[in-house]
């Protein structure tokens, strides 16, 4: 019986790890402070900007419409035969592209660029930190919070929405390549019909998501390599830290954002 | 190991040192008031002191760990002092305003421990990248080809323009890390172990380059060593750093000459 009951050093130590995720989450929004503060001062980086949105479209395109495709095929799939027993399959294109750009499209595309891209920037700023580039770009007269983060944050929160777009679309193509093989629906009925069941209360919501979740994922990358700590080692736990913490914090920008477009549906 | 390999070396003597010194005396381009840094509980300087004069090659000598990096990266501001006083060309750092300071430092050249070329981009582009925000100053037009050949001819790599720094060696890197220091043509350079990690002959090469650099440039150097020999080669004074202050400072023959034993570990073989 008492073996059940936590003790107060498991307390104390799950504190302790609450205030240190606060502790995070406060040198996070410094972060995030000084971002806008250098966003809008000269000059500008505008080559490295276009560089780096190349580079992460680029590197990311692959998959997240693979990605995209395999979670349409089988959200369709799924659900086909519970649609069935509704009869409401005529219904299927509403269901799957509501919810696909709604939600799935998303926060999926966006895990998924967490995974990628955060963790990829968070090693290479951390590597650039380790090894003194990031002091040699500060000595040579360049300031490496501009060239490199600056530019970085801004490059996700542009590229991350247009993957979001792009994921949802594929996905949708894999649904409606489902129905077509399986419940005979023409790829242009089944365009229509997503296309007539999306309304403006929709796709706003999800666009405006898109672009938070692309700078948080910037964010998070960047502020866990600029601030490596020294060695190998720091460059591992940069990359890693900055995927769980883009992730958890992913999921709280969206249910924040669920929550405010559901006043916003009520009114 | 013996890295005198030109007749022109120095025997420098007290007196000798002395009258040089007295030469010097009139411009000092660096100064050091009683800097002291801690981490937490480790204190790393405790109050140290130390002049540049214009011309000089000054080298700091102290164990690994004893601070030597963390002094130079407070001189450029890349690391803030706890307190003390740091004066670089008459300006005093921590009161600069970012744009002042980033002239400043276009005026020192800064030679990384480890090299720190942005591995990223080709040796051209690593070279090139210092002159971005400098272009005033060098006045350049467009083309910057001739300016990064004469640097990567300064030190005979002129061939590895297109390569990444991946694709180099260790003595290489270092030796382009080098060029990239010189592109901007500094007044003073800070060498940060220049000689660590390379074999002797490669050491002795990086000597000789960094001998010619001040001969054609006349910069002033304050290079960062533990390598004994490199010392006695290259130092007109130097500066022991020992506990986080300057605790000795002379020519190579008079400490080499002192019986204090901390001083005297710096030199046994
Ligand atoms: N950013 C930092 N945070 C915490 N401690 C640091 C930091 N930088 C240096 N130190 C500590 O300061 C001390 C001096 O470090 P420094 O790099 O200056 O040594 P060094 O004299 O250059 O040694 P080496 O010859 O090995 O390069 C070390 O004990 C190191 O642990
Ligand atoms: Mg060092």
């Amino acid at each position: 019986m008492a073996e059940s009951i936590p003790s107060v050093f498991e307390i104390s130590k799950i504190l302790g790890r609450l205030k240190q995720f606060f502790i995070q989450i406060g040198e996070l929004s410094f972060f995030a402070r000084r971002f806008f503060k250098e966003l809008f001062s000269v000059p500008f980086e505008f080559k490295e900007l276009l560089r780096q949105c190349y580079q992460m479209g680029n590197r990311s395109l692959m998959l997240v419409g693979m990605t995209g495709f395999i979670i349409g095929l089988v959200l369709t799939l799924q659900s086909r035969p519970t649609m069935i027993q509704f009869g409401a399959v005529s219904m299927m294109p509403n269901m799957v592209g509501i919810s696909i750009v709604r939600e799935i499209g998303p926060v999926i595309t966006a895990l998924i660029c967490a995974g990628r891209i955060a963790s990829g920037i968070g090693a290479e700023l951390g590597s650039m930190r380790v090894t003194e580039q990031i002091d040699a770009m500060e000595v040579s007269g360049t300031n490496p919070f501009k060239y490199l983060v600056v530019t970085r944050i801004l490059a996700t929160t542009l590229m991350i929405p247009i993957l979001i777009v792009f994921g949802d679309l594929i996905a949708l193509l894999g649904s409606a390549l489902v129905e077509n093989l399986k419940g005979q629906v023409s790829f242009q009925l089944y365009f229509n019909t997503v296309f007539d069941a999306l309304s403006f209360g929709d796709l706003i919501p999800a666009t405006i998501k898109s672009f938070f979740f692309g700078f948080v994922i910037g964010l998070v990358g960047c502020f866990k390599g600029y601030y490596c700590k020294k060695g190998t080692v720091g460059v591992g736990i940069s990359a890693n830290t900055a995927v769980v913490m883009a992730s958890l914090l992913l999921f709280i920008v969206d249910f924040i954002a669920v929550f405010v477009s559901d006043i916003f549906y009520e009114l | 190991m013996n890295y005198d390999m030109n007749k022109d070396t120095p025997k420098i003597k007290t007196n000798e040192h002395q009258k040089s010194k007295d030469n010097f005396e009139q411009k000092a381009v660096i100064r050091l008031n009683n800097v002291t840094k801690s981490f937490g509980e480790n204190h790393v300087l405790n109050g140290f002191n130390l002049v540049l004069y214009e011309g000089e090659n000054l080298v700091v000598m102290g164990k690994s760990g004893s601070g030597k990096s963390v002094m130079i990266k407070c001189l450029v501001g890349l690391m803030a002092p706890d307190s003390g006083y740091i004066e670089v060309m008459g300006k005093e750092i921590s009161t600069l305003d970012r744009q002042t300071l980033d002239e400043l430092r276009s005026d020192i050249g800064f030679l990384f421990q480890g090299s720190a070329l942005y591995d990223s981009m080709t040796v051209r582009e690593n070279l090139e990248f210092p002159m971005r925000r400098h272009r005033d100053k060098l006045g350049i037009v467009k083309d910057t080809t001739p300016l990064v050949l004469e640097a990567l001819e300064n030190v005979g790599l002129a061939h590895t323009m297109n390569l990444m720094p991946d694709e180099l060696s260790g003595g290489m890197k270092r030796r382009v890390a080098l060029a990239r220091t010189l592109i901007l043509k500094p007044k003073i350079i800070l060498y940060d172990e220049p000689t660590s990690g390379l074999d002797p002959i490669t050491a002795k090469e990086i000597i000789e380059l960094m001998r010619s650099i001040q001969k054609k440039y006349g910069t002033s150097s304050l290079i960062i060593t533990h390598d004994v020999d490199c010392a006695r080669v290259i130092s007109e004074r130097m500066v022991l750093l020992v506990d986080g202050i300057n605790y000795a400072e002379g020519t190579y023959s008079e400490l080499s000459a002192s019986t204090d034993p901390k001083v005297e570990a710096f030199f046994k073989k």
